[in-house]
């Protein structure tokens, strides 16, 4: 069986698509030469009129897409940098995801985001560290995070077909797994519908992105002691509430862990959602970034703010022994 | 009879010209008093003084072209060709407005007619346009789209970057300056360094003054860009300079910021657009146009205002394009 790299599934998915659809096009800076190699092998197959090239303008060729597609493209933009996002919060929170609501369901803006290389990349340091997927979740844009590289492949081509704006979270952390896949069976994976990578009893992980290959390691690590369930949501808005709740139904224990900074990440709404509307039987943990982080550049100091596997096995027994 | 300052262009419709800077006029007039009575809540941002850019430029443009719109943006979406009724409506925030009362005044749009949205921050939607304009020529077509924006959007980034990927690419977009003279409150003189027609000539972007007083001239100036989008050559410029007669917002019709005088406003509208389209048609037809121009106003006034408001139920209809449904806010 084929054995593919998280990488070539996101290339896999974009020239899939592109084949599919004329409509589909792709922007971005070095897409030509595939300087995140997401996008290699495509502009010899497509062409320059579909593999564009652009300056380094994020905030007009962000909204550039949202022209196009309001004029019935398919664009998709490729972010070298997740910090880009901020940069373009104003033309996809404040423009491309307004558009629908404000025009009275006139338009549509079916645009994907990529980040190939999201959250830390080991020592980037400050400006090129960041995990910004709960900001869009918060505004009610669609927010995936694909752990696996047959889900790479499979919301991403989701991504790309949805009539609405989609950011797409490709986690540095993920972007170096393989995985053996029958290519003839890589499919789209609806957004809004989880994924028990593990099934167990006595407590369910919640784990985001990357950070499902440490919860699937601590669950094996604690196997002779604890079952511990992992839950990958992926895709944080919408977000498989039902799905987590009957896992819930199951444990009755909670613990999430989760790259985001820790105030108003999405692991906190994980955590309030469940506190109110689901079976709990122990109060519910997270294991996140520190508050406000800012990655330094050290390496030490760039591992102490993310999430840890010491601290997710923690929190699974101090979760565990409350119950 | 006609005034002698005509240009006789054949492509000008002088009767035509005037008819839509009287309907914009008629317009405003209208909805700055239900802003006054409560029927419009929220204020508009009257685009009185200028209509002869939105009557001009839309007059070079096809049913197929598109525009993108400002803050102050009813006359473009009048100009365009919207049903003023549906317009009033929307302002009015009633279920039978355009955006099904969920844009109100700085957001109305009809794609039915190619407006793609008025934008309420300054110079958002001119990579908008851009982009759109760009899609058109990819589909082999000669559409083309006018973005318009005033003179305060020539200080944001978006624009300037905007300018270089429309060159860069031949866009075929034509980018049309109303320079009001304001920033809200703050003169041109004030917030621009250099001039706006220098920073299109900086792009290679050709860039042309235009009377934006005159809805004959803005027509030349625009068929003329629109000629060079629609064959190829790319993007232009057009520095339409006008006044804007009433407030930034009707707000300040109450809070009156004191930062033009009474004087400088009555010079600045000494030359009206009404007036100089008005005298360049016989007086019967005027009278006609004025006629038919106060009974639809009235009439859109009347629709506007037996609109049912929206269902709160339906807050968040068309949020995702999908269909997608949030989750309520309260259990």
């Amino acid at each position: 069986m084929p054995n593919l790299s998280y990488l070539k599934a996101l290339n896999r998915a974009i020239g899939d698509e592109m084949d599919r659809d004329p409509a589909v096009c792709v922007f971005g800076e070095d897409v030509g030469v595939a300087v995140t190699n997401a996008t290699a092998g495509l502009l010899r197959r497509f062409g320059p009129d579909r593999i564009i090239d652009t300056p380094i303008s994020e905030q007009a060729f962000t909204s550039f897409a949202t022209g196009a597609a309001m004029a019935g493209l398919r664009p998709l933009i490729e972010f070298q940098i997740p910090a880009l996002l901020f940069l373009v919060f104003e033309q996809i929170a404040n423009q491309a995801h307004k558009f629908s609501l404000m025009t009275g369901g006139q338009t549509r803006v079916p645009v994907t985001y990529l980040l190939p290389g999201s959250g830390s990349r080991d020592s980037w340091a400050g400006q090129h560290s960041d995990h910004p997927y709960s900001l869009f979740a918060h505004v009610g844009v669609k927010t995936v995070v694909p752990s696996t590289p047959s889900d790479a492949y499979g919301l991403l081509a989701t991504a790309i077909r949805d009539d609405d704006p989609v950011v797409v979270f490709a986690p540095s952390g993920a972007l170096g797994l393989r995985e053996d896949v029958d290519l003839t069976r890589l499919a789209p994976v609806p957004l809004g519908v989880g994924r028990v990578h593990r099934r167990g009893d006595d407590v369910t992980v919640v784990a985001v992105g990357h950070l499902v290959q440490d919860a699937l390691a601590v669950a094996e690590d604690l196997a002779g002691t604890i079952s511990v369930e992992v839950f990958d949501p992926r895709s944080l808005h919408p977000f498989d509430w039902s799905g987590l709740a009957a896992s819930l139904e199951r444990t009755g224990r909670l613990v999430v862990v989760d790259d985001s900074n820790r105030s108003c990440g999405i692991g906190g709404e994980i955590l309030a959602t469940a506190a109110e509307e689901m079976r709990l039987i122990a109060p519910p943990r997270r294991v996140t970034r520190p508050d406000g982080a800012v990655l330094p550049f050290a390496r030490e100091l760039d591992l102490a703010c993310q999430p840890t596997r010491t601290q997710l096995r923690a929190a699974v027994e101090k979760t565990v022994g409350a119950g | 009879m006609t005034d002698p300052t005509s240009t006789a262009d054949p492509a000008c419709d002088p009767a035509a010209l005037y008819r839509t800077v009287a309907l914009i006029r008629g317009f405003e007039q209208r909805a700055v008093e239900l802003v006054r009575t409560g029927v419009i809540r929220g204020g508009i941002h009257p685009y009185t003084g200028q209509e002869a850019i939105a009557a001009g430029t839309c007059a070079a443009l096809r049913s197929d072209d598109v525009v993108t719109s400002t803050h102050r943006g009813h006359g473009h979406v009048l100009a365009k060709g919207a049903d003023p009724a549906r317009m009033m409506a929307e302002l009015a925030g009633r279920s039978t407005g355009l955006n099904r009362g969920r844009g109100g005044s700085m957001h109305a749009a009809d794609f039915a007619v190619g407006v793609l949205g008025a934008d309420a921050i300054v110079g958002a939607a001119v990579p908008i346009a851009a982009g759109a304009a760009w899609a058109f020529r990819r589909a082999g077509t000669d559409r083309v789209a006018v973005a318009y924006f005033g003179d305060g959007a020539v200080s944001q980034g978006v624009v300037l970057e905007t300018f270089n990927l429309a060159a860069l690419w031949r866009v075929p977009v034509v980018l049309v300056c109303e320079n009001n003279g304001f920033a809200t409150s703050m003169r041109t003189a004030e917030t621009v360094a250099g001039t706006i027609l220098g920073r299109a000539a900086a792009f290679g972007i050709p860039a042309t003054g235009v009377d934006g007083m005159d809805p004959e001239a803005v027509q030349r100036a625009t068929a003329e860009a629109v000629a060079r989008a629609r064959s190829g050559a790319g993007p232009s410029l057009l520095e339409c300079a006008t006044y804007r007669f009433d407030a930034h917002h009707t707000w300040e019709h109450t809070a009156r910021p004191r930062y033009r005088t009474d004087q400088e406003v009555a010079e600045g509208r000494s030359r009206d657009p009404l007036h100089l389209q008005g005298a360049r048609i016989p007086e019967a037809a005027r009278a006609r146009i004025d006629a038919e121009i106060e009974a639809l106003l009235d009439q859109a006034v009347r629709f506007a205002c037996a609109g049912p408001y929206p269902d709160p139920a339906t807050a968040l209809d068309h949020l995702y394009a999908t269909g997608m449904r949030a989750r309520a806010g309260a259990l």
